[in-house]
């Protein structure tokens, strides 16, 4: 599977000075489709999200062990450059984050200005933002602060800045979880829309949003990959016990 | 036993759920021992409470939906509550007939009971007895969850369609050899009829019982999307 798998982890660990925070994790992904990562607080997924783009390192005494390809290349090879990763892999986080200080249009136009392309910024921006399913509501106030926008258009606003760079990866971190259910259903149709040309892997706590919007479940538990799965045979017939126990919201 | 729900309302209503099946399968395992025994002792006393016993079974029914329903929309059940859940939707219907094919049988009662005695043929105890063993195997595979037990009640559905073959041809031959059989041996026919209804409605609960345990539909080989 490893031949044809978008991302590629393999015995993967990581953690923080002498905490380990997932052991031995491997897993792939496959390409143009949605992979959801569950488990309770603490059992790594973010950590694991994380080692995808090399946000992980950042933190303070981080280390991890183990490979992670992404389209074939070994993203902790040796010389492999964080902020090109960075944009093959973009980001999208619990708490939208636009720029605060720049426009709509720019908030969308920073990744483009940054990687030196400026010719058709319009254009891209356009298509950033229609892919983000945002268009329609702000074409005509493209000048106006990204903070005038609701969260929920906010949030689409950061998947907009996140495919403007064209990612091959969108990496969410809990995407929709400060969002209402109207904005937070947008945010799941356009997961449904993004994955036919997109890799797309979520974290997410809500069991229900995973089964709605993904097309293969991984549950983590204590940093152990514990099962990964087709979603619709994860969620109605686990094939490992602790699944089961957590997945029907028995904890001992 | 395995770990409980965190949440002990929701396992207070799976545990409800349980008890309510359970008891409509006690109810109808009764209704089918004496829709029997009304037509054998041709004792329409007996055929009348068993008529009055479906209107539990029919209240049963509705109750267990309404609170699959609940629980559908309330507790979004996954994994084996969801199988669960799905069974005792589907399982219910079939209980509830199991209910309506025992009193068809005591509507034969008082008719049987109006012509002269006719040797009974000896498939409908044996069939009636089988069908019985099979309801309760099955509702065993229910409590304990075994898939096993319940794909054993599917082995025995056709020793009673072959009984049901025997009867039927049996009636026949006395029907042909002395026309005044003719309405109790039609009597016996519709009865054998049913007890071999009745054995398709527990193979499908025991075929769902194995979904249940499993996960996986034993149901029309061949059928299913790849």
């Amino acid at each position: 599977m490893s031949g044809q798998a978008a991302i590629s982890i393999g015995a993967l660990s990581a953690g923080f000075g002498r905490t380990t925070a997932i052991r031995g994790v491997t897993l792939d992904v496959p390409p143009r489709s949605v992979t959801a990562i569950i488990g309770p607080s603490g059992c790594g997924k973010s950590t694991l999200l994380r080692c995808l783009n090399r946000m992980h390192e950042l933190g303070e005494g981080a280390w991890a062990s183990g490979s992670v390809r992404i389209g074939g290349a070994d993203v902790y090879a040796p010389g492999e450059d964080p902020v090109e990763l960075r944009r093959r892999v973009g980001m999208v986080f619990q708490r939208p984050n636009p720029f605060p200080t720049l426009s709509i249009f720019d908030n969308v136009a920073a990744g483009p200005r940054l990687t030196g392309r400026r010719a058709d910024l319009e254009t891209v921006v356009e298509g950033s933002l229609r892919r983000a399913a945002l268009w329609d509501e702000v074409k005509d106030r493209l000048r106006a602060s990204a903070l005038a926008l609701s969260g929920g258009q906010q949030q689409r606003l950061c998947i907009a800045r996140a495919l403007a760079v064209d990612p091959q990866v969108l990496l969410m971190d809990e995407p929709a979880s400060a969002l209402d259910p109207i904005a937070t259903a947008r945010i799941e149709e356009l997961l449904h829309e993004l994955r036919a040309d997109l890799t797309v892997v979520v974290v997410t706590h809500s069991m229900q949003q995973a089964a709605r919007i993904s097309d293969q479940t991984a549950f983590l538990y204590m940093g152990e990959l514990v099962e990964y799965a087709p979603t619709q045979a994860l969620f109605t017939n686990p094939r490992v016990r602790r699944t089961e126990d957590y997945i029907t919201g028995k904890f001992g | 036993m395995s770990l409980q729900h965190t949440d002990r309302e929701y396992e207070a209503d799976l545990r409800q759920l349980r008890e309510k099946l359970l008891l409509m399968g006690g109810q109808v395992e009764e209704m089918i021992r004496d829709a029997v025994r009304s037509m054998l002792e041709r004792d329409e006393r007996l055929a009348a409470q068993v008529a009055e016993r479906d209107k539990l079974v029919n209240r049963g029914e509705v109750e267990v939906d309404e609170l699959c329903l609940r629980i559908l929309a309330l507790r979004q059940p996954t994994a084996s509550d969801l199988r669960f859940v799905t069974f005792a939707l589907k399982a219910v219907t079939d209980v509830e007939r199991i209910g309506d094919l025992a009193v068809n049988i005591t509507d034969r009662v008082a008719e049987l009971s109006r012509e002269p005695p006719l040797p009974l043929p000896p498939e409908l105890p044996r069939m009636a007895e089988a069908v019985q063993r099979m309801l309760r195997q099955a509702l065993d595979a229910f409590v304990r969850g075994d898939a096993d037990a319940a794909a054993e009640v599917l082995r025995q559905d056709q020793g009673v369609d072959d009984l049901y073959r025997e009867a039927f041809q049996r009636a026949l031959g006395l029907m042909r050899s002395n026309p005044d059989a003719v309405p109790s041996a039609t009597g016996q026919l519709f009865v054998a009829k049913h007890l071999e209804r009745l054995a398709d409605h527990v193979t499908n609960v025991a075929e769902m019982v194995i979904f249940m345990a499993r996960g996986t539909d034993v149901r029309h080989p061949g059928s299913r999307t790849p």
